[in-house]
């Protein structure tokens, strides 16, 4: 099987060719304001690389495309919030909690109506049918076109939910609705912002797809489009386009899925060493290992499901200020990095600002620019900056070891040089050839999976974990997987002994190779 | 008499902070009470402290809490219209009207409870709890130190429902016939406990505990502010001990009878390298051992705080890998009492050893 993986981020567009497991070509281009035209540039490249070798099977990108909207506050659709739970959370309000600028450009109306359920299915009171429908009238009078709902308790419960998107589609049946039982688990308020989020985002989401679908058309690829999702595998473009949210973290989660398929390894540490920060997180069975508290997007908590990644304020461009003192505090690296101007200003490229890339030159680390130019740095102040920065970064990695055995650690990003070639806790640090379009790669990998996070009642064990494994394989078929290579890769459960009736939550995880077209 | 004094936004804003440390890993995160306070200021509340010296004797006191399972409170959220509905009701049973409003526990969310509904009902907080910091049972509190009555309770949920434990026959029979209630409308609700006099209050309160967790959370913050070390600045303002610095290396949690108990083990950085810390909980940190040898144990205050931002961890949220310090604050001292360990020290816990202070 023939697949192209690109990555889209903020300043390059990078795409890769693989054959079966073999690195075909690669290549790295400029983002462009208009994403497609850096898209059809990459593919002509990457095509032109290779000369007319035959089909491409399926084309997967990854974005930051929608976080990035969110954080930039652009873009944004303008959303109706209806929340069904009244007489409870009546006085936290959706929106509640965001900051206000970014509440100002989404919140287009607030509608809290009775209905909901209780921790154990029953109805908190019955839904307000004629409430959900005179606000359908409301919405579709005032012109909005993308509508978020969030119920109390829908994901042990959702009728409440989807009702109220019957009543919507009969009243408003253009507007684009988003139903938080598909997108979140239990806290409410959590929940409700990932769909408010998702409802912001679905006209860009729609736009997005439809210019890289015609990017690819474009390009002369027919191949089915695949996007990449937080967790590592992709959805089909036309499914993944309704939920943006799932994309959020897709970049480091390429990155290191993509470190994971360069090395061999499937367990181990992951560091991407960048300009301006570090990012490191941990490879299980080849996944990201998820991060399991509050994540904040633009200012907003979620729940959602994110890689859990340690970020450092320490990259090839850190500026080194200050002079090493006894006490060993007079020497700075980073935060603060010169970016992308690294090959205008750092001292080895002709400019005057001592960055982290200058010691590591000067140390013989690495051969750039020209290192007669960082020949009259001290030795001390070179030793004193390299300890610094190995210290942080062994922090870092020590910190994200989730066992005290040896692990490996890959190092990856454009600054992986700074990373020491011992550290306490690792086994051996591995260097891999295409570290720098591991994103690509690690799109161009992606598997299709389905997940079920849900609460059974009333059945054996057995008889629920066959239930949630039977609607996550449904799910990850509806994404595109090919059904005969679905496995479980997850099973969870856990008995809750404060509620009635043999409750039993349940998370089952199925990931399976991309099916053929 | 001193005049009221106005709690100001910003002063909310650290007492939910002070709260959560005094929580001592439990009570519950003081987010969504602390929402609905941001949400009251707005709308032009001001809630006003009272000194309980200024109580008379025979003022009537309303002592509130929130109850209920954690994950019910995630999705049916925290309203200030509930708890005041509590208070009214109690109100309308006793046929009397309070003076003041207090909170049952200063560590934790029920810190902020009391406040939501002074708020509405316009009437002062009182300047204390009985905890000092959370516990997990509803007889680990000095007024049942005291042997005060603990009936009658009102418990109200968001709808027009509301149940009066009008007696009971001991504090056991409080928590089965209570929590039994509380279950029955979805396993939360707001309730308003024994109410108590101005003399009780005054003779057998903790006194104080409000202003001192708005004033833990100023250090914090300052100390934040300066770029300064917020554990240090939290040891000498409130004359706490450094008990130990490390990597969280592993965490075992189990809910057993509706409690969330467990250990979690510690290995030293620093000046602790080599050294290994252990802490065993029940929702509260309760017992800590260094090297195998019991260290701190309850009541004395056991926080377990991120060790750059002083940030207070919860049982709950205990992580592999998380930088904490493990700092102890001294407790009330009608907990260190031969009475107040009956109710609160270690064999109340289920830990046979017998209380050493590490104040001592």
């Amino acid at each position: 099987m023939r697949r192209v993986g690109i990555d889209v981020g903020g300043t390059n567009t990078d795409a890769v060719l693989l054959d079966g497991s073999a690195i075909v070509h690669a290549v790295k281009t400029p983002t462009t304001p208009d994403v497609t035209r850096g898209i059809t540039t990459a593919l002509r490249e990457l095509l032109a690389g290779v000369g007319p070798s035959g089909r491409i099977d399926a084309v997967m990108i990854g974005t930051t495309h929608f976080t990035n909207a969110v954080v930039q506050r652009r873009d944004l659709t303008r959303v109706a919030a209806v929340r069904i739970g009244l007489p409870a959370s009546a006085s936290l309000p959706p929106f509640v909690d965001w900051p206000e600028d970014l509440a100002a450009l989404v919140r287009a109306e607030v509608v809290m109506l009775e209905g909901g359920h209780e921790y154990d299915g029953r109805p908190i009171v019955p839904l307000d049918e004629i409430g959900v429908r005179d606000a359908a009238r409301r919405i579709r009078a005032a012109g909005i076109t993308s509508v978020a709902i969030a119920s109390v308790f829908s994901p042990l419960n959702a009728e409440c939910e989807t009702r109220a998107s019957a009543i919507l589609h009969e009243e408003c049946p253009d507007a684009s609705v988003t139903l938080s039982h598909e997108l979140g688990r239990i806290g409410l308020l959590e929940r409700e912002n990932a769909t408010l989020l998702n409802a912001a985002l679905v006209g860009l989401a729609r736009r997005t797809t439809r210019a890289f679908t015609e990017a690819l058309r474009a390009s002369g690829l027919t191949a089915p489009l695949y996007l990449t999702q937080n967790d590592g595998t992709v959805m089909l473009a036309a499914t993944a386009q309704a939920f943006p949210v799932y994309s959020f973290a897709s970049g480091p989660t390429n990155s290191m899925r993509g470190a994971a398929f360069l090395s061999g390894l499937s367990d181990a540490i992951v560091i991407d060493v960048g300009g301006t920060t570090t990012d490191i997180g941990s490879l299980r069975h080849g996944f990201p290992r998820e991060a399991n508290n509050v994540v904040e997007i633009g200012g907003v908590r979620t729940l959602f499901r994110m890689p859990d990644l340690l970020s450092l304020g320490l990259g090839g461009g850190s500026l080194v200020t200050g002079s090493p003192t006894a006490s060993g505090d007079g020497l700075r690296v980073g935060p603060r990095s010169v970016g992308y101007r690294l090959v205008d200003e750092s001292r080895v490229f002709g400019g005057v600002t001592l960055t982290a890339t200058d010691v590591a030159v000067a140390a013989g680390l690495i051969d750039l620019g020209d290192r007669h130019r960082v020949a009259d740095l001290p030795a001390d102040l070179i030793k004193t900056a390299l300890a610094r920065i190995h210290a942080t970064i062994e922090e870092g990695v020590d910190r994200m070891k989730t066992d005290a055995r040896d692990e490996p650690l890959i190092a990856v990003g454009g600054g992986c040089f700074l990373v020491p070639e011992r550290l306490p806790g690792v086994s051996e640090v591995v260097h891999v050839r295409h570290q720098a379009v591991a994103n690509a790669v690690g799109a161009a990998i992606a598997q299709v999976s389905g997940e079920v996070d849900q609460i059974f009642q009333n059945l054996t064990r057995d008889a629920a974990i066959a239930e949630a494994r039977r609607l996550a394989e449904q799910r990850a078929v509806s994404g595109g997987a090919n059904a005969a290579t679905l496995q479980v890769v997850e099973v969870e459960d856990l008995p809750l002994a404060y509620l009635p009736g043999n409750s039993l939550r349940v998370r089952v995880r199925v990931v399976g190779d991309i099916a053929e077209v | 008499m001193a005049p009221l004094r106005p709690v100001t936004a910003e002063e909310i804003e650290s007492l939910a902070i002070g709260a959560w440390i005094l929580g001592t890993g439990g009570g519950g995160s003081p987010y969504l009470a602390l929402l609905n306070m941001r949400a009251l200021y707005r709308q032009g509340a001001v809630v006003s402290l009272m000194d309980p010296m200024d109580l008379a004797d025979d003022d009537l006191v309303a002592v509130v809490s929130n109850m209920g399972a954690p994950l019910v409170g995630q999705e049916r959220l925290t309203d200030p219209r509930t708890i005041a509905r509590a208070v009214s009701l109690m109100e309308e049973y006793l046929g009397r009207r309070f003076r003041a409003i207090m909170s049952l526990e200063i560590g934790g969310g029920n810190a902020v409870q009391p406040f939501m509904a002074a708020a509405l009902l316009d009437r002062p907080v009182v300047d204390a709890d009985c905890m000092g910091r959370a516990f997990p049972e509803a007889q680990m509190t000095s007024f049942a130190v005291h042997d005060l009555r603990m009936y009658p309770l009102m418990l109200v949920d968001v709808r027009d429902n509301a149940v009066i434990v009008a007696q009971a026959a001991s504090w056991k029979w409080m928590e089965r016939l209570s929590r039994t209630a509380c279950v029955a409308v979805g396993s939360i609700a707001a309730t308003c406990k024994a109410p108590r006099t101005g003399k009780e209050v005054k003779e057998c309160g903790i006194l104080y505990s409000t202003s001192k967790a708005i004033r833990l959370g100023q250090t914090v913050q300052a100390a934040r502010h300066a770029h300064r070390d917020p554990i240090a600045a939290i040891i000498e303002a409130e004359r706490g001990q450094l008990l130990f610095t490390g990597k969280i290396a592993d965490v075992a949690r189990r809910a057993t009878e509706g409690f969330l108990r467990g250990r979690a083990r510690i290995d030293g950085l620093g000046d602790c390298r080599g050294q290994r810390f252990e802490l065993a909980f029940q929702n509260e940190f309760a017992v800590g051992w260094l090297d195998g040898a019991p260290r701190v144990m309850t009541p004395d205050l056991i926080c377990v705080m991120d060790t750059v931002s002083g940030e207070a961890i919860g049982t709950e949220t205990l992580r592999y890998g998380q930088r904490v310090s493990v700092v102890a604050l001294p407790a009330p001292p009608v907990l260190l009492t031969p009475k107040g360990l009956e109710h609160v020290g270690p064999r109340a816990f289920g830990y046979d050893l017998e209380f050493k202070s590490v104040f001592a």
